[in-house]
C-alpha cells in the first residue's frame, strides 16, 4: 500500500516543506495542549492543597496565554496542511488532464466516460482531503500518545506502564482494520464508479431511452447500480462499527485502570492526589483523539484505494516516443502504404494494405459496413499504429515524425461531429485558435455552412454545445468540415463526414474542397458513388482488404463490388423510365 | 483565459472563448428555512432508524455524562477516604458503563451510518427518477455532464449531513442541555461564571458563517466548471488530441484548477478559525472556573471533587459546540447542493400525460397533422401550417435540404415535443390525449445519431422489446443483415460493446440500431437518416428486408438517398419548414418543381 504513495511522490514532494511546517507546529500545540492538564496538577497542588493563592492568577493567565497561541499554531498548522493537500492536488489534477489529453485512441475505445469522471473527481477528493488533513490527524493521534506517554512517565511511571500495556492491543486492532477496510473501500469506489457510468450512459441515450419508452427499465437499471453502491457503504458500515467503538472502549478501559492503581498509590501514599487528578486529565486528552483513529485510518484507506485508480490513470503505458518521434518539417502530403496490417486482437481488420497518394490526388475508399476504410485512415494521423508494415509520409515512417507537427498537418473529420460548448466561432477555430475571423469565416464558406451560421440570430456567437443545441446533423458536420479546413492541412480526411448532407451541398462543398486542397491529399470515405467518382484514386475495400482500385471510370466497366454499388445507386434512375432523356439532356449544359 | 458567461468581456475574448460553461445562480439566503424542512422530510421514510439511532445515541450521552461524575465521585468518597472496596465497586460500575458504551456506539455507528446512507439512496433515487421523466427540451439545453454532477456528487455532499450530522446535532443538544442542567445542579455560581463568554463566541461565529457561506459557494460553481468541462473534455478527446489541441486545453484547464485552489484555500482560511475560536473561548472559561472556583474552594462552598467533575464537564460542553458548528458548516454546504437538487426535482416536464389520459389502443397507422406549428425557442420557428394525411401502411417520404422541417416532424410525431399550433392525431386521437408511454412504445425510431448501451450486442437489440427470445433477436438482425457481420465477431451475439459502441463502427451501429427497431415491432416506424452511414449495399439488402417489414406498418423516412424515397406512397417536400410540394414519385417528376430539381441533381453527380 505505501508503494501507492511512492508513486504519486512526484506530485506531493514540492511541497513537502509545508507539510513539515505544519506538523512541526503540530508538534507545538500538542505540546501546548498537554500543558493544560499540567497547568491543572500545579493549581490543584499547589493553590487547592498547598494553599499559593498567590500563584492562582499567573496559573490562570497562563493557561489562556496557552490557549491563545494553540489557537494560532493551529490555525497556521490547519491551514498550511489544507495548502499542501490543495497545491498537490492542483498539480495532480493537472497532470492526470494532461495524462488524458494525450492518451492514445484506443484507451477511450475502452473506458466510460462516467467512471474517469467519477476518478477525477471523488477519488481525486479523497486523496487530497488525506492529503489536506488525513496526515496531519494521524501524525497528531501519534504525537498526543507519545507526548503523553512521556508526560505520564514523568509524573508516575508505574501508571504509564499500565497504560503503555494497552498500546499493543490499539496497534494491532488499527492494523488489521486496515487491511480488512482496504478491499472494502476499493468496492465501495468501484461501485460508484460504476453508478457514475451508468447515470452517464443513461443521459447520452436519453433521446433513444425515450424513443423506445424505456424509462422504467433503465430505472431499474441504476437502482440496481445505486443498492450496489449502497450495500459496498454498509459494508464498510459493519466493519466501522466494530472497530471504532473498540479502539475508544480501549482508551476508557485505561481511564479505569488509572483509576483503580492510581486510586490505590494514592491510598497507599505513594502518590498525592493532584498527581492523580493530572494524569487522569492526560488520559481524558486522548481518549478523544483515540477515538477518531477510526475515522483518520478510514480516510488513509480510503484515498489509498482511490490513488490506485489514479494511479491506473497516470502509469497507463504511453505510446509516445519522443526520440524516434523527431521529424518536424513541412508536409506535402505523399501517402504511403507499405504492407500494412492491422490486427484486433487475432482478428485482421486490415490486410496487405499497398498504396500510393501523392500530393494533390484524393484517394476515395469504398466498401461495407466494417471494411476497415476508417482503420485504414486513422493510421494516417496515427490515431493508432498499424501491427505490420508502414505507412509513410513524404518517405518518412509515421512513427518519425514529431506527433503533434504530424497531426497539426492533417485535418481529420471523424463520422460523429463533436462540437465543443462554446460559440461556433470557437468551435471552427478549435485546431488554430488565433486564426483571424476572415480565415474562420473563409472555411466556413468552403464547407458551406457560412449560410446558416449566418442566419443564426447571433451568427458566429451563437453557443453550440455537446448536443449542438439546435444544430441539425448535416449542420454540425459542416461545422466540424470547416473546423478541418481551417488547419489548411497538407492531408484532409473525411471519414463519413458529409453523410447527413444532401447530395447537392456535398457536391457544392466538393467543388470548393477541390480548390482549397489543391497540391494536396484528400481522403474520403463516402458510400455515395457522387462523393466519390472525381477522386484520382478510388480504392475499394472489402473485409480489410484492397479487392480494387483505380478511377470511377475504370471501376464502372470492372466487374465487382464498385460497379454493383454503382448499378445499384445508378438503378434508383434507370428504373425511372420517363426521366433519362430529359434530365440528361437537361444537365448537360450544366455540368 | 476562462470565459464565463456572466463577465463582461470585450467581444473578440468572447468569440474566442475556449470554453463556455453555463454557471448555476448562486443563493442569496444563507439559510433557508424551508429548504431545510424539505430536506428533513426525506428522514421521514425511517421512523425506526431514527429511533433506534437516537436511542443508541442516548446511551453514548448518559456514558459521557455519567463517567466524569462518577470519576469525580470516586476521587472524594473512594480515594481521600481511602476505601478500597468502594473503589473496586466504583470500578467496577465505570468498567461496566463502557461496556454499555462500546455496545451503543456499534449500534449508533451502524444505524446512523444505514440512515445516512438510505436517505441519500433515496434521494439519488427519487432524482433520478425525476429525470429520466423530463422531456426533450430539458436534456437538449443541458450537458449530460451537468446532469451527472448533480445526479451523484450534489447528491453524495449530502451524506455527510444525514449520516452524523443531524444525529450528532440532535445528541449534541441534548449534550449540552445536559451539560448545562448537571453544572447548574453542582453550583450555579460556577456556571453562570464559565458560561459568560459563551454569548461573545457566539456573535463572533455567527459574523464567520456568513463569510464561510459565500466562500464555499464560490468554490461548489469552479467546482462545477470543471466537472463540466472534464465530462465534455473526456469525450471530445479524439477531437483534441487529433487538432492538437491540448496545449491550449491545458492552459485553460490549469486556469480553472487554479481559479479553484484559490477559492477553496480561501474558503479554508475562513472556516478553520471556528475550532480555535472555540478552544480559546473554553480556555477563557476555564481560566474563570479556576480563578473563582479556588475562590469558593477556599470559602470551603465546594470540594476539591467538584471542582475537577466541573472542569470535566466544562470540557464537554465545548466539544459538542465545536461540532455543532461543524455541522453548522455541513449544512451551509449541503444547502447549496440540495437547492440544485430541488432546482431539478422541481422541474416540470412540458410533455406530460394529461389528466386521466388512457394508454392509445393498437395502433393502426392513421397519422393526421393538421395545420401544425412549432418553435423550437421564441423567434426560431421549424414548422409553420403543415398538414397531411397518412394512411396505416402507407410509406411517407420526407424530402428537403439541412434544416428545412423534417426531424421537427418526427420529433414531434414522437412527443418529444409539442406542437405550438395546430394538431396531430393518430387514428383520429389527439396525441396529447393519450398516455405517453403507450404512444411512444408504438412508435419505433432509427435516428441517425445511433446510441449503443455498454451490454452485449444481443442486449442492445433487444433493448425495446425486453421478452424477445434470443431466436427472435437474431431473425431481427438477419431481418436486417446484420447478421453476418456480428456473427464474424470473436463473441458473436455476445460481443461486449462499450458505451456509443466505440467498438463498432458506424454503419454496424446503425444496423443494430435497426435490428433493435424492428424488434421492438412498432406499429408507427421513423428513420430519420437511418441510413446514412450504411453502404449502399447494405442498404439494399436491408431494404428487402424492410418492404416486409413495412408492409402493415406506417412508415416516416427521411432520407437523401432517391432509393429510399422513391417507392413511397407520399413525398413531402419541406422547404424552411413548410411543405411545398407534396405528391408520389411520378407525379412529382411530372410537375417538374423543386422535387424534379432535387432528383435531377443527383442524377447529374451520379451520371
Amino acid at each position: 500500500m505505501e508503494g501507492v504513495y511512492r508513486r504519486l511522490r512526484r506530485f506531493y514532494r514540492p511541497y513537502l516543506p509545508l507539510l513539515y511546517v505544519s506538523l512541526s507546529l503540530m508538534l507545538l500545540t500538542t505540546a501546548l495542549q498537554l500543558a493544560y492538564p499540567y497547568l491543572l496538577k500545579m493549581i490543584v497542588n499547589r493553590v487547592v492543597i498547598g494553599h499559593q493563592f498567590g500563584e492562582l492568577l499567573p496559573l490562570s493567565a497562563a493557561i489562556l496565554v496557552a490557549a491563545l497561541i494553540k489557537g494560532v499554531f493551529n490555525f497556521t498548522q490547519a491551514y498550511l496542511a489544507q495548502v499542501f493537500g490543495s497545491r498537490t492536488s492542483f498539480d495532480l489534477r493537472n497532470a492526470l488532464y494532461k495524462k488524458l489529453n494525450h492518451q492514445p485512441f484506443s484507451y477511450y475505445d475502452r473506458i466510460h466516460t462516467g467512471d474517469l469522471m467519477s476518478r477525477m473527481t471523488a477519488d481525486l477528493d479523497a486523496v487530497r482531503m488525506f492529503f489536506a488533513f488525513g496526515i496531519n490527524n494521524l501524525m497528531s493521534i501519534v504525537l498526543i500518545v507519545f507526548m503523553g506517554i512521556g508526560l505520564m512517565l514523568s509524573m508516575n511511571w508505574v501508571l504509564a506502564l499500565v497504560l503503555t500495556a494497552l498500546m499493543p492491543i490499539l496497534a494491532v486492532t488499527a492494523l488489521r482494520f486496515n487491511s480488512r477496510l482496504h478491499p472494502v473501500f476499493q468496492n465501495v469506489r468501484r461501485a460508484l464508479g460504476r453508478l457514475n457510468s451508468g447515470v452517464q450512459e443513461n443521459l447520452m441515450g436519453m433521446r433513444t431511452v425515450k424513443s423506445f419508452a424505456k424509462e422504467p427499465f433503465e430505472i431499474d437499471k441504476f437502482n440496481e447500480r445505486n443498492n450496489a453502491y449502497y450495500d459496498a457503504n454498509m459494508d464498510a458500515t459493519k466493519l466501522w462499527r466494530t472497530f471504532f467503538p473498540f479502539i475508544e472502549f480501549v482508551g476508557n478501559i485505561g481511564v479505569v485502570l488509572i483509576l483503580m492503581v492510581g486510586g490505590w498509590l494514592v491510598m497507599s501514599q505513594r502518590m498525592n492526589l493532584g498527581d492523580l487528578i493530572a494524569f487522569l486529565s492526560v488520559v481524558w486528552y486522548m481518549i478523544w483523539p483515540m477515538s477518531q483513529l477510526g475515522f483518520y485510518l478510514n480516510n488513509w484507506t480510503q484515498a489509498t484505494a482511490a490513488s490506485e485508480r489514479l494511479l491506473e490513470i497516470l502509469e497507463y503505458p504511453d505510446d509516445f516516443d519522443a526520440e524516434t518521434e523527431h521529424v518536424s518539417k513541412e508536409m506535402q502530403g505523399r501517402v504511403e502504404f507499405r504492407n500494412v496490417s492491422v490486427k484486433f486482437g487475432d482478428k485482421n481488420v486490415l490486410s496487405n494494405i499497398d498504396f500510393v497518394a501523392e500530393p494533390g490526388q484524393t484517394i476515395a475508399l469504398l466498401g461495407l459496413t466494417g471494411a476497415g476504410k476508417s482503420t485504414l485512415t486513422s493510421l494516417i494521423a496515427r490515431f493508432r499504429d498499424a501491427s505490420e508494415g508502414q505507412v509513410l509520409i513524404d518517405g518518412i515512417d509515421v512513427k518519425e515524425w514529431d506527433r503533434h507537427r504530424l497531426r497539426s498537418q492533417i485535418g481529420v473529420v471523424f463520422q460523429e461531429p463533436f462540437l465543443f460548448s462554446t460559440t461556433i466561432f470557437a468551435n471552427i477555430a478549435y485546431g488554430r485558435p488565433n486564426a483571424s475571423v476572415e480565415e474562420v469565416e473563409r472555411a466556413a464558406r468552403v464547407a458551406d455552412a457560412a449560410e446558416f451560421i449566418d442566419a443564426l440570430p447571433e451568427g458566429y456567437m451563437t453557443l453550440v454545445g455537446e448536443r449542438g443545441l439546435g444544430l441539425s446533423g448535416g449542420q454540425k458536420q459542416r461545422v466540424a468540415l470547416a473546423r478541418a479546413i481551417l488547419l489548411n492541412p497538407s492531408i484532409l480526411i473525411l471519414d463519413d463526414a458529409t453523410s447527413a448532407v444532401d447530395m447537392e451541398t456535398e457536391y457544392e462543398i466538393q467543388q470548393a474542397l477541390q480548390q482549397v486542397m489543391e497540391g494536396r491529399t484528400t481522403f474520403i470515405i463516402a458510400h455515395r458513388i457522387s462523393s466519390l467518382k472525381r477522386a484520382d484514386q478510388i480504392l475499394v475495400l472489402d473485409d480489410g482488404k484492397i479487392v480494387q482500385r483505380g478511377t470511377h471510370d475504370e471501376l464502372a466497366n470492372q466487374e465487382g463490388l464498385y460497379q454493383e454499388i454503382f448499378r445499384m445507386q445508378f438503378q434508383d434512375f434507370a428504373s425511372m423510365s420517363e426521366v433519362p432523356v430529359a434530365m440528361q439532356t437537361g444537365t448537360e449544359g450544366n455540368c | 483565459m476562462s470565459v464565463h458567461e456572466t463577465s463582461t468581456k470585450p467581444s473578440d475574448e468572447m468569440l474566442r472563448a475556449p470554453f463556455i460553461y453555463r454557471d448555476d445562480e448562486a443563493l442569496e439566503k444563507s439559510f433557508q428555512f424551508t429548504l431545510m424542512k424539505r430536506l428533513a422530510s426525506y428522514m421521514l421514510p425511517y421512523p425506526g432508524l431514527i429511533v433506534a439511532a437516537f436511542c443508541a445515541t442516548l446511551g453514548n450521552l448518559a456514558v459521557t455524562l455519567i463517567a466524569p461524575y462518577l470519576v469525580g465521585r470516586t476521587i472524594d468518597t473512594a480515594i481521600s477516604n481511602h476505601h478500597v472496596s468502594s473503589l473496586m465497586t466504583y470500578g467496577a460500575i465505570l468498567a461496566g458503563l463502557y461496556v454499555l458504551n462500546f455496545a451503543a456506539s456499534s449500534f449508533r455507528i451502524y444505524l446512523t451510518n444505514q440512515l445516512g446512507q438510505r436517505v441519500i439512496q433515496g434521494l439519488r433515487k427519487e432524482l433520478f427518477e425525476h429525470v429520466q421523466g423530463l422531456s426533450s427540451d430539458f436534456f437538449d439545453s443541458r450537458p449530460a455532464g451537468s446532469i451527472l454532477v448533480r445526479i451523484l456528487n450534489d447528491v453524495n455532499s449530502l451524506q455527510d449531513l444525514f449520516t452524523n450530522g443531524v444525529i450528532n446535532s440532535i445528541t449534541n443538544l441534548f449534550t449540552l442541555i445536559g451539560v448545562i442542567a448537571i453544572m447548574f445542579s453542582l453550583n450555579w455560581q460556577l456556571s453562570i461564571i464559565t458560561l459568560i463568554v459563551v454569548p461573545f463566541m457566539f456573535i463572533l461565529s455567527l459574523r464567520l458563517t456568513i463569510q464561510i457561506r459565500r466562500s464555499w459557494q464560490q468554490v461548489r460553481l469552479r467546482l462545477s466548471r470543471i466537472n463540466a468541462h472534464l465530462a465534455e473534455g473526456i469525450q471530445g478527446m479524439r477531437v483534441t488530441e487529433s487538432y492538437v489541441r491540448q496545449e491550449e486545453n491545458q492552459e485553460f484547464f490549469e486556469s480553472m484548477n487554479r481559479d479553484y485552489m484559490k477559492t477553496f484555500l480561501m474558503a479554508q482560511r475562513w472556516s478553520i478559525p471556528f475550532g480555535p475560536l472555540v478552544d480559546i473561548t473554553g480556555a477563557l472559561g476555564s481560566a474563570l472556573l479556576f480563578w473563582y472556583g479556588v475562590h469558593l474552594l477556599h470559602n470551603g462552598v465546594v470540594t476539591v471533587g467538584l471542582l475537577v467533575a466541573f472542569a470535566n464537564y466544562l470540557g464537554n460542553f465545548w466539544t459538542p459546540i465545536g461540532q455543532l458548528g461543524q455541522v453548522y458548516n455541513q449544512i451551509l454546504v449541503a444547502m447549496a447542493s440540495s437547492e440544485r437538487i430541488f432546482q431539478y426535482l422541481d422541474t416540470r416536464p412540458n410533455i406530460v400525460d394529461r389528466d386521466g389520459a388512457l394508454p392509445i389502443p393498437p395502433i393502426k397507422g392513421h397519422v393526421e397533422f393538421r395545420n401544425v406549428g412549432f418553435s423550437y425557442e421564441l423567434g426560431r420557428r421549424a414548422l409553420t401550417d403543415v398538414s397531411f394525411e397518412a394512411l396505416p401502411g402507407q410509406t411517407i417520404a420526407l424530402v428537403g435540404h439541412t434544416g428545412a422541417g423534417k426531424s421537427t416532424v418526427m420529433n414531434l410525431l414522437g412527443r418529444f415535443y409539442d406542437p405550438t399550433e395546430g394538431q396531430i392525431l393518430i387514428d383520429g386521437k389527439d396525441i396529447t390525449s393519450v398516455s405517453l408511454d403507450s404512444l411512444r412504445s408504438q412508435i419505433g425510431m432509427v435516428l441517425q445519431e445511433t446510441f449503443i448501451f455498454s451490454g452485449t450486442i444481443m442486449e442492445n437489440i433487444r433493448y425495446g422489446n425486453p421478452a424477445a427470445s434470443d431466436d427472435d433477436v437474431k431473425a431481427a438482425a438477419r431481418a436486417v443483415f446484420a447478421s453476418e457481420f456480428i456473427e464474424r465477431l470473436p463473441d458473436g451475439y455476445h460481443t461486449e460493446v462499450l458505451e456509443r459502441g466505440s467498438r463498432l463502427s458506424q454503419g454496424q451501429r446503425q444496423l443494430i440500431s435497426f435490428a433493435r427497431a424492428i424488434l421492438a415491432d412498432p406499429r408507427i416506424l421513423i428513420l430519420d437518416e437511418a441510413t446514412a452511414s450504411i453502404d449502399t449495399y447494405t442498404e439494399h439488402l436491408i431494404q428487402k428486408g424492410l418492404e416486409v417489414l413495412l408492409a402493415g406498418r406506417t412508415a416516416f423516412v427521411v432520407a437523401h438517398r432517391l432509393s429510399t424515397i422513391r417507392d413511397a406512397d407520399q413525398i413531402l417536400v419541406f422547404d424552411g419548414g413548410k411543405i411545398v410540394e407534396r405528391g408520389d414519385h411520378a407525379h412529382l417528376m411530372s410537375v417538374g418543381g423543386y422535387y424534379y430539381d432535387l432528383v435531377a441533381a443527383q442524377y447529374r453527380f451520379l451520371a
